[in-house]
């Protein structure tokens, strides 16, 4: 396999893997019954999809697996977006971040969808009906929230600030991007910015939100320099296997 | 195909996988005897089979139970070896449910697919189709929520009759 190739794999799988295990911090924290349960079902579906990309990156090597590539890395070797690992914070905050990457993933996986690498068409495809219902889930919940109440509408300003920053890194192309061989991604991410900023723009007027003027300036997760969040994450989810190696059940 | 009609999907037990259309292809060949070093088969029929499944959700946990129950009940009545592979293209939809199935969720509370598919529209607060109640039939009915207790299902509940339900959602 192709060391791009591979490394983009992994910037796939780490992104829903670590939002996925992010989101399951909510699990039976949920502000309802049935928001608990949403999020939980959109982790399954997001660390589903890791499951995937992790299985094919690890398919040309004896010696790895899906679980050696998602319990066995260290911070520095995981590839995904700043903007996944952020803490939950409150409500606003998880909804938000889920709706900033659910809008850019959607576009993602419908291009990857006509990608000349089969298996990651195959993949895109099968989950993109799934991230149509999170896009949509979160979007109802930004315009909800905005356009809600005066203190519901700050927090989800407080959030913007917040998060709003690390977007930016979206459509930045990691080295191992540039060097994919033409068509396995079909549009490159520099190009994806303007379909993306459309859904934006409209989900936020809906939700009386300013579209900041600022670029998302924070950058490095894709290469492997991360926030110092992700550390936490890896310690709480590697934390059994690097303990008691190779045990399962 | 008769075994694997034995073996129902663990969320949804009421269907078998064969209802649910996610067996896409079963090969059965004959094998020369095969040695092994631990167990002498005495039951074996001579010929091994490989079964091709495709999830319904990427992240849908019944997969692995149900990659483990084909092989068990194929692998005790005679097969070997018994081979599970998964596939991911064609992508599994609801329309591949069988009339069967359809008529057994009704049956047994959740409401089947919409016939006419409409998987998720991106349109915030869009109204979704009438569903109809698999309790009264009413199709007075609305959403409270697009994610349910599996991957598959939406909740909803009947305005006429008051009862909750599961909806199988069009996928």
């Amino acid at each position: 396999m192709l060391p791009s190739l591979y490394e983009y794999l992994l910037y796939l799988g780490d992104n829903t893997l670590i939002l996925g295990h992010r989101n399951s911090e909510w699990c039976g924290h949920g502000p309802a019954l049935e928001l608990d349960i949403a999020l939980t079902n959109i982790s399954l579906d997001l660390i589903g999809q890791a499951r995937l990309y992790y299985q094919y990156a690890a398919s040309e090597t004896a010696w790895q697996s899906e679980d050696t590539i998602a319990y066995l890395r260290d911070a520095h070797q995981f590839r995904n977006l700043l903007l996944v690992e952020q803490p939950n914070g409150d409500w606003a905050h998880t909804i938000l971040r889920q709706f900033l990457f659910s809008s850019f993933q959607h576009h993602l996986y419908n291009y990857l969808r006509e990608s000349s690498d089969p298996t990651i068409a195959a993949i895109s495809n099968k989950s993109y009906k799934e991230v149509a219902y999170h896009l949509r889930w979160s979007s109802e919940w930004v315009i909800r929230m905005g356009d809600g109440t005066q203190e519901s509408h700050q927090r989800m300003l407080t959030a913007l600030e917040d998060l709003w920053m690390f977007t930016g890194e979206f459509f930045l192309p990691a080295p191992y991007e540039d060097q994919l061989p033409t068509g396995i991604q079909p549009l490159p991410a520099p190009l994806m910015q303007g379909f993306w900023m459309d859904r934006i723009k409209e989900v936020f007027s809906a939700a009386g939100l300013p579209v900041p003027a600022s670029p998302g300036f924070q950058s490095g997760g894709k290469t492997g320099r991360h926030t110092e969040y992700l550390g936490y994450v890896l310690a709480e989810m590697q934390f059994l296997q690097r303990a008691y190696p190779g045990s399962n059940w | 195909m008769k075994l694997l009609e034995g073996i129902p999907d663990p969320e949804v037990p009421v269907l078998n996988i064969i209802d649910l259309g996610i067996v896409r292809d079963v090969r059965v060949y004959p094998t020369p005897e095969v040695e092994s070093n631990f167990v002498f088969h005495t039951d074996r029929n001579g010929l091994g089979v490989t079964v091709i499944i495709t999830p319904t959700y990427v992240g849908c946990p019944a997969v692995d139970m149900i990659k483990a129950t084909i092989q068990m009940t194929l692998t005790s009545a005679g097969y070997y070896p018994v081979e599970v592979r998964t596939t991911l293209f064609p992508a599994w939809t609801t329309e591949w449910l069988s009339e069967e199935a359809r008529g057994k969720l009704e049956a047994f509370g959740i409401a089947p697919p919409n016939p006419v598919s409409s998987v998720c529209h991106l349109e915030p607060f869009q109204r979704e189709e009438a569903v109809s109640c698999p309790r009264c039939r009413s199709c007075h009915t609305e959403m409270i929520s697009p994610f349910g207790s599996t991957a598959c299902k939406a909740m909803y509940r009947c305005l006429d009759c008051q009862e909750p339900f599961d909806y199988f959602k069009c996928h």
